[in-house]
């Protein structure tokens, strides 16, 4: 299987809310100085999907990454877990991207790339959240796609896939060549080892910009962002034991008919 | 503006009826045609549809268009896409809104790029710019920690997929009038390359998380699978579901779809417990709505006191058995 990934580098969504900050001219976030950036955790669980397959069918696996100089580390991260090759895309003119553009400077660089018989997408971006991505790959190359994959079997030239819905599962059935976008129901994603980590940081990178790529126009802009004002605080309910404090939490929520 | 016309919503049924995404849809679907003197259509797609789709006329739709074929029994993004497209290309409306549901999800994006257009997902918030007359879809991002406000200047329609419970679902009047018409989107049926091959449906016992108006949420603090009993008593008396954050479901402590956040259900019923969670922003995406937030943690610095209303401090074990009695206690009273 001919595989290719794509991963976005993010700022770690789970940073305490007290260090989130924005920079609202920028309409980006502002990374806090000891914070590192991550990979999106849904992408994290498209690389082990792929390896699942990887280690049961001979496979090639490319990892693809668009972002600044930095989503090296995360493509070499995805190196050390098992991936073969990477490719970044990075040019000033990528920035400021939609999922339009994103997905569309992403479908040209698999186009550039060639062969493939699967790509794997996380189901949504950490940061963003736009979920739109992987479709939009699937649209621009005319191929299948299924959202929100759980399992994933690719057997004679087709995946049968379990997508997580609202109310259950759902198996769905696409031939090959195809894009699917991962769910964390996939399983955790496997750890690397500090020697692999090492090796992985070896391995040369190419980089493509918009002399490779010509980027196209987003369709959405963004008018403003702004940190919705929080002036709740928290009333806190105590006792002399725990017990007690029980016990006046439900008498609160009696007073405010909250129960 | 341009010659196009309409705001179509996208309509489901659940168990035969519109569902509740659907009479919230049609709140807001009102709202906007009214303020941009145009009518408010819906659609729906499947096979079998039956008579509830024109309830959709009481809750605020001057037309129901239906695409009733045996194609449509399961959803599948190939047709639906596929009809969508076809429906879009003929009716030409300016806004075209779904639910932030499964089929939403899948359906919109794929559709937007189709359509060469633009699409914002999750939002809740949609209001018409007074003088542009664009759409403005506000969106939580980076976890909730900010909100973003899109416009789609170019492509059309305008689309959005809209999270559930943020919306005022339009009130039943059962005097209006309106026309269902069917729609036959004339696909070509082989063309259709992929296909559902089963379905598990979850065992849902009692009321379904997304439909409670209480929800009591476990998390990694409840360390184990038997908590989560006690959680579902305290459900019960309050006529509410259990949820749980993602590292209960993910360690089989409680079923996976008892999960709330980002992957999981987005809820936002009028109470919400946390017991033993932490309240990572992927989890508080999935809640933050809540009219009243309760949470018990022993750890004050956990982040879900930061959005919480009320919070005891705590060792869940001491506090909720003492708590849950007193609920029982004061609720036999009423």
């Amino acid at each position: 299987m001919n595989m290719i990934v794509c991963v976005k580098e993010i700022l770690d969504p789970e940073i305490p809310a007290k260090s989130f900050k924005i920079d609202p001219e920028a309409k980006r976030a502002i990374k806090p100085q000891d914070v590192q950036l991550v990979i999106s955790d849904y992408d994290e669980s498209a690389v082990e999907a792929a390896l699942k397959i990887k280690d049961s069918l001979e496979s090639k696996i490319t990892v693809m990454s668009l972002g600044n100089e930095s989503a090296r580390n995360v493509i070499w991260r995805c190196i050390a877990m098992g991936a073969d090759e990477g490719v970044l895309l990075s040019d000033p003119l990528f920035n400021d991207s939609d999922s339009f553009a994103t997905a569309f400077v992403l479908a040209e660089a698999i186009k550039k790339l060639g062969d493939f018989d699967l790509i794997l997408c996380g189901r949504q971006e950490g940061d963003w959240d736009a979920g739109q991505v992987g479709s939009g790959i699937a649209e621009l190359l005319g191929i299948p796609s299924v959202t929100m994959v759980g399992n994933i079997e690719a057997k004679d030239g087709r995946v049968v896939v379990e997508r997580v819905i609202s109310d259950g599962r759902e198996t769905v059935e696409v031939p090959l060549p195809a894009l699917v976008t991962v769910s964390s129901e996939v399983g955790e994603p496997r750890y690397p080892s500090f020697r692999r980590v090492r090796e992985a940081s070896k391995k040369e990178i190419p980089t493509w910009n918009a002399q490779d790529i010509t980027p196209a126009k987003p369709r959405n802009k963004m008018l403003s962002l702004f940190v919705p004002p929080r002036e709740l605080k928290c009333e806190f309910i105590t006792g002399e034991i725990p017990e007690e404090a029980g016990i006046n939490l439900a008498l609160k929520l009696r007073e405010v008919k909250a129960i | 503006m341009t010659g196009r016309k309409d705001v179509v919503i996208v309509g489901e049924l659940s168990d035969g009826n519109l569902a509740p995404t659907t009479t919230e849809l049609l709140g807001i679907g009102r709202k906007l045609a009214d303020e941009l003197g145009q009518e408010l259509s819906t659609l729906f797609v499947g096979s079998g549809i039956g008579e509830a789709v024109s309830e959709a006329i009481f809750f605020g739709a001057d037309k129901v268009y239906v695409i009733d074929k045996p194609l449509f029994k399961d959803y599948l993004t190939d047709s639906y896409v596929g009809a969508f497209e076809k429906f879009v290309k003929q009716i030409e409306p300016e806004l075209l809104l779904f639910g932030h549901t499964s089929l939403g999800r899948d359906l919109a994006p794929r559709l937007a790029f189709r359509l060469g257009t633009g699409l914002t997902q999750d939002c809740v918030e949609l209001a018409i710019a007074p003088e542009t007359k664009l759409l403005q879809k506000t969106k939580p991002i980076y976890g909730g920690n900010a909100l973003a406000i899109y416009v789609c200047e170019e492509g059309r329609p305008q689309m959005a997929t809209i999270r559930a419970k943020v919306m005022q679902p339009s009130t039943e009047d059962t005097s209006r009038k309106g026309e269902v018409i069917p729609f036959d989107p004339g696909l070509d049926e082989a063309a259709i390359i992929g296909k559902v091959i089963g379905k598990t449906k979850e065992e849902i016992i009692g009321i379904k998380l997304e439909e409670a108006n209480v929800i009591v949420c476990g998390g990694r603090g409840l360390s184990r699978p038997e908590p989560f009993r006690q959680l579902e008593e305290l459900a019960r008396m309050l006529n509410g579901a259990v949820g749980a954050t993602r590292p209960p479901c993910d360690a089989k402590w409680c079923p996976a779809h008892y999960q709330v956040g980002l992957t999981g259900k987005l809820v936002s019923p009028s109470l919400y417990i946390g017991i033993g969670l932490s309240g990572a922003s992927q989890h508080q995406a999935g809640m933050s709505g809540s009219k009243t937030i309760v949470a018990i943690n022993k750890d004050p610095e956990a982040n879900i006191f930061g959005i919480a209303h009320y919070g005891v401090v705590g060792e869940y074990e001491k506090v909720l058995p003492a708590f849950m009695e007193k609920c029982k206690e004061l609720l036999s009273k009423t």
